[in-house]
Order: structure tokens, then C-alpha cells, then sequence
């Protein structure tokens, strides 16, 4: 093979080996050392090193470097006017204006570069901007730079400068990222307190019913965690649960602190809640799915006699049937101005005739999984017992009927019910 | 010393104090750089000649060009004697079109490479 064909090879093979260090952005160092091989393994340069220009520093801090003596200083400073020029030579530039660079570098840095000979100066130029700086010594064969060994070098170091560049943008666009993740993060605290907040202050209104948004909101977590939801729609359901009265607050507070069963009149009024609390909620930007939706459904039934809009069976979100089971377990499990707590037996015993008609069975089912696990020890928590507080002594007595109801769940004897949907 | 990076071990053996060291595949890669880790570590071993062999060694791009050129500066520094064998002919070509037969001496295969081994430094015994 002809020797220039063959050295024509060998660099371009270089070349090529270059780009492919790149696009790996694996790890830094190892790219940019892999690159410093390939530029100076190139043309057999015997001493040189590649050096990162900080801006705001005004520093070329050498990353790799080969037979510079025993130990070149590491950051070296570079006048911005320096820095300027550099650039507006960029990397095509002449051999004199290389070697002249070379000079001048050598010139500011005597210390650093006692006995060394430096030939060149390639800058590493993006954008107009200097990104870095490569400085070369001798050749093996003993043999001068020429403007063909400069047009290589020339290339070999556009490569690298952009190497470096889009290094370091990387780990910009990786550093934004950590810094909205964080930001994101303090905005969905921000928004849980305000979220906890309300649910307070739709209970303080409601003066019969304290602490209610907050247990629909615990019982509906447990409900979607046993369905298998994920960890972020299970915070989802929580904030729907605590939400889902939000409504109340513009129906009239007379109405709601009624000490008897509402009449006709004061029923319609209550009804408003769900629709009013969809209003409430839908402009807001929620940081998870469907919320307004879950507080306008939660009085829904699965037969369609529910309100505000009537739907039927699936029309109506998986959530809001757990917001509406975990209201009314609630609800019956609370000593309300009108009539007091039921029992245990009684609530099952109301679950057991509405599911199909007003519950999902599922939903029923994971709700008694739930509770069934707690009785048995099975669950590392009992989330579920310390919401019912104390007013619940006997609790574990239900179990046969919570494993009676799952089972009839389960082996579809209550499908017929359950098909209305 | 061992080798601490917990790569597979460079291939050397040593005769005297000439050390023979299998270039092998490595050499294009960033792993070469444990080839001249180990010719280093060689030397200060009070190694007084290195023998690179390239038997294996099919092509030799600019990442193994470089990492030689570490190999000659360590063998100056310590005023080694630093022997290429067993190079075929298109690197051999290469190694000439670069320069870097000017600073290292070729050999045909181990027995030429041990045999240009100065004297003083050669406990077998130089036959040339
Ligand atoms: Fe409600």
C-alpha cells in the first residue's frame, strides 16, 4: 500500500473511531481520554494535552496530558481577550497562526512549561465560543507540523470541542432537571398542605361530621392500595377523598348543621355538593388524575339513581366508587345528629344489600380484604381499626361475615345484582 | 504490585532483566492503557530492556499508536532498551510512516529481540 494512502487510513480511521468515542457519552473522562489517543496516536505526537477554557473563571484547565514534564500545572489562566481571539481563529486555523498561539501560551506560562516544546495551539471552538484548547509537541518522526498534519488535527479537534460542549450540556440539562424535579416536589407539598387544609376546613363546617374528609380519604388509600393501584394514584384517591365534600362549603351552612334529617327543601341544597365541588375543583391544575371528577361521582350509584348526573356502572370512575364506599363506611360508622353509629354487623349487612345496586363489588371485596387482613394480623398496619377508634371494641367478631361477603363476592353469588352494570 | 484495576492481567514473562510483554488485542482500545501500566511497572522493577510482542496483535490504530508512544517516553525515562517483534507488515509499515521505528528498534521474533538486547543488561549470555 502507498504510504500516503495507508497514513490517509490511519487518520481517517482515527476519525472515525473519534466520532464513536463521542456519541458515548458514558463517561467523561474516559471519552475525552479515549479522544486525546486518538489525536495524538494520530500523527505520533509525542507530548501534548487537552485543556477545558472556564469562562467565568477565565482558567484552561488541562484534562489530559502526555510528556509534559513531570507534573504540569493543572489550571492555567487565560485572559479573556485571549480567549476572544481564540475563538475567532477557531480550529481551521493557519499553521503560523498555531505555532504563534503556541508561542504566545508558552510566553504567559513559563513556569509551567519550563523545558517543554510546544508546537501548536489547535483552540476547541462551538458556537464562536471557546470550549477548550489543544496544545501539541513533537512528531516521532522528529519531522515539523504540516498544513496537512493541521487540517487532520484541525478535525480530530472540532470533534472533541464538541464532545466537550455537548458533555457539559448534558449535565446542564441533567442539573435543570434535578432542580424541577425538586421544584415539582415542593410544589406537590405545597399543594397536599392546601388540600389538608380544606379538608379541615370542609369539616369545621360540617361540625357534625369531624375528621370525615380526612377518613374518606385514608379509607379510600387502603381500598385502591389493596385494588393494586400505584403509589401515585393511591395519593390521588387520598386527595380526592379529602376533596370530595369540598362542595360543601357553599351549600348553606344552616342546612348542613341541621340537627334532623333533611326535608325535601334542604335535601335539594345538600345535593348541590357534588356538582358545586366539581366547579370548585375543575379549574385548578391538579398534579394527579381525574380529582374534580372523583368529588362530582361519590354520590353516583351504580343502578343510576344516584346524582348528580345519573350514570350507570362504568360510566362512573373506578374512584369515585371507592370515594363513594369509603364516604359511607364512614358515614355509617360516625354518630350522626339524627340517629347514632350502627354496628359492625349492620354496616356489612348494608354493604352486602347495596353491592350492585349503589357499590361495586370489587370495591366491596378489596374494602373487606383490607379489613379481613387487619383482624388477622396479616397486614404490618391496622389503618383501618385506628380510624374506627375506640367507639369499635369487638372488631374482630366480623370476620366469618367479612369472609362470607368476600367469598359471595368472589363466586358471583351476588352477580346478578352486580350486572346492572 | 498488582494490578489493581481488576482487569485480566497483561501477558509478560520476564528473562534477566528483559521483560516480554503480549500487546494482544488490547492495545485499541482504552484497555491498552494497562499495557503500559505494565511496561511501567516493569521498569521499576529494575526491568533494563522491554520487549513488546505483537503476535496477536492483528492492527494497531492511533489509541494503540498513543499508548506506545507512553511506552517509549516511560523506556527513555528510565534508559531502557524497548524492542518491537513479531510486528507484521502492514504495521510495520505503519510504525515506519509514523516515526516510531526511529525511536525503537524492530525485531523479526523474540529469539532477534532478545538477541539485540545489549549485553551487559542480557543474563543469558549474548551470543551476537
Ligand atoms: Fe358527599
Amino acid at each position: 500500500m502507498e504510504t500516503n494512502t495507508q497514513r490517509l487510513l490511519h487518520t481517517f480511521a482515527a476519525l472515525a473511531d473519534l466520532g464513536q468515542e463521542i456519541a458515548d457519552t458514558g463517561d467523561f473522562e474516559e471519552m475525552l481520554r479515549a479522544s486525546f489517543h486518538l489525536l495524538l496516536g494520530s500523527l505520533a505526537i509525542r507530548r501534548g494535552a487537552v485543556g477545558e477554557y472556564d469562562r467565568e473563571r477565565g482558567e484552561l484547565r488541562l484534562i489530559a496530558a502526555r510528556g509534559l514534564g513531570e507534573s504540569p500545572e493543572l489550571v492555567l489562566p487565560l485572559a479573556s481577550e485571549r480567549a476572544r481571539h481564540l475563538a475567532s481563529l477557531g480550529s481551521s486555523l493557519t499553521l503560523d497562526e498555531a505555532r504563534s498561539e503556541a508561542g504566545n501560551f508558552l510566553e504567559d506560562h513559563k513556569d509551567a512549561f519550563a523545558s517543554v516544546e510546544i508546537d501548536l495551539l489547535v483552540p476547541l471552538v462551538v458556537r464562536e465560543r471557546l470550549i477548550g484548547a489543544v496544545l501539541l509537541g513533537e512528531k516521532a518522526t522528529g519531522e515539523k507540523f504540516t498544513e496537512e498534519d493541521l487540517q487532520i488535527v484541525g478535525a480530530l479537534a472540532r470533534h472533541i470541542g464538541v464532545g466537550i460542549h455537548s458533555h457539559r450540556l448534558l449535565e446542564e440539562v441533567e442539573h435543570k432537571a434535578e432542580e424541577n424535579r425538586r421544584l415539582y416536589e415542593g410544589l406537590r407539598a405545597i399543594y397536599k398542605e392546601t388540600v389538608h387544609a380544606f379538608a379541615a376546613a370542609i369539616d369545621i363546617k360540617d361540625r357534625y361530621t369531624q375528621g370525615h374528609s380526612v377518613r374518606v380519604g385514608k379509607y379510600s388509600e387502603i381500598i385502591a392500595r389493596e385494588l393494586g393501584w400505584s403509589d401515585d394514584a393511591v395519593e390521588g384517591i387520598a386527595i380526592a377523598g379529602y376533596l370530595h365534600d369540598i362542595g360543601k362549603l357553599i351549600v348553606d351552612l344552616n342546612v348542613i348543621n341541621s340537627p334532623e334529617r333533611f326535608n325535601a327543601k334542604e335535601s335539594k341544597e345538600m345535593s348541590r355538593h357534588p356538582a358545586a365541588g366539581y366547579e370548585i375543583l375543575a379549574p385548578i391544575s391538579h398534579p394527579y388524575a381525574d380529582i374534580p371528577l372523583m368529588a362530582r361521582y361519590h354520590h353516583e350509584r351504580l343502578d343510576g339513581n344516584g346524582y348528580p348526573d345519573g350514570l350507570k356502572g362504568d360510566e362512573i370512575p373506578p374512584g369515585a366508587k371507592i370515594v363513594t364506599l369509603a364516604d359511607s363506611f364512614d358515614a355509617m360508622t360516625t354518630d350522626r345528629p339524627y340517629r347514632k353509629r350502627l354496628a359492625l354487623v349492620d354496616v356489612l349487612a348494608d354493604f352486602r344489600a347495596n353491592t350492585g345496586t349503589q357499590f361495586e363489588p370489587a370495591v366491596v371485596c378489596a374494602f373487606c380484604r383490607a379489613f379481613l387482613k387487619e383482624i388477622e394480623g396479616t397486614s404490618k398496619e391496622k389503618r383501618l381499626m385506628k380510624l374506627l377508634g375506640k367507639n369499635y371494641e369487638d372488631v374482630e367478631s366480623v370476620s366469618p361475615l367479612l369472609t362470607q361477603l368476600i367469598s359471595d363476592l368472589d363466586g358471583g353469588a351476588m352477580a346478578a345484582t352486580a350486572s346492572s352494570h | 504490585m498488582a494490578d489493581t484495576t481488576g482487569e485480566t492481567p497483561v501477558q509478560a514473562r520476564c528473562i534477566g532483566d528483559t521483560a516480554i510483554i503480549y500487546a494482544s488485542d488490547y492495545l485499541n482500545k482504552l484497555s491498552g492503557e494497562r499495557i503500559e501500566r505494565e511496561c511501567k511497572r516493569q521498569l521499576e522493577s529494575g526491568c533494563r530492556a522491554l520487549v513488546i510482542n505483537f503476535r496477536d496483535t492483528e492492527l494497531v490504530n492511533s489509541i494503540g499508536v498513543s499508548i506506545l508512544m507512553g511506552v517509549i517516553d516511560a523506556a527513555e525515562q528510565n534508559t531502557a532498551q524497548l524492542i518491537f517483534s513479531d510486528v507484521n507488515s502492514h504495521t510495520a509499515k505503519l510504525f515506519e510512516m509514523l516515526g516510531l521505528t526511529r525511536l525503537v528498534s524492530v525485531a523479526k521474533d523474540e529469539n532477534e529481540a532478545l538477541a539485540l538486547v545489549a549485553p551487559q543488561t542480557n543474563v543469558a549470555g549474548s551470543t551476537s
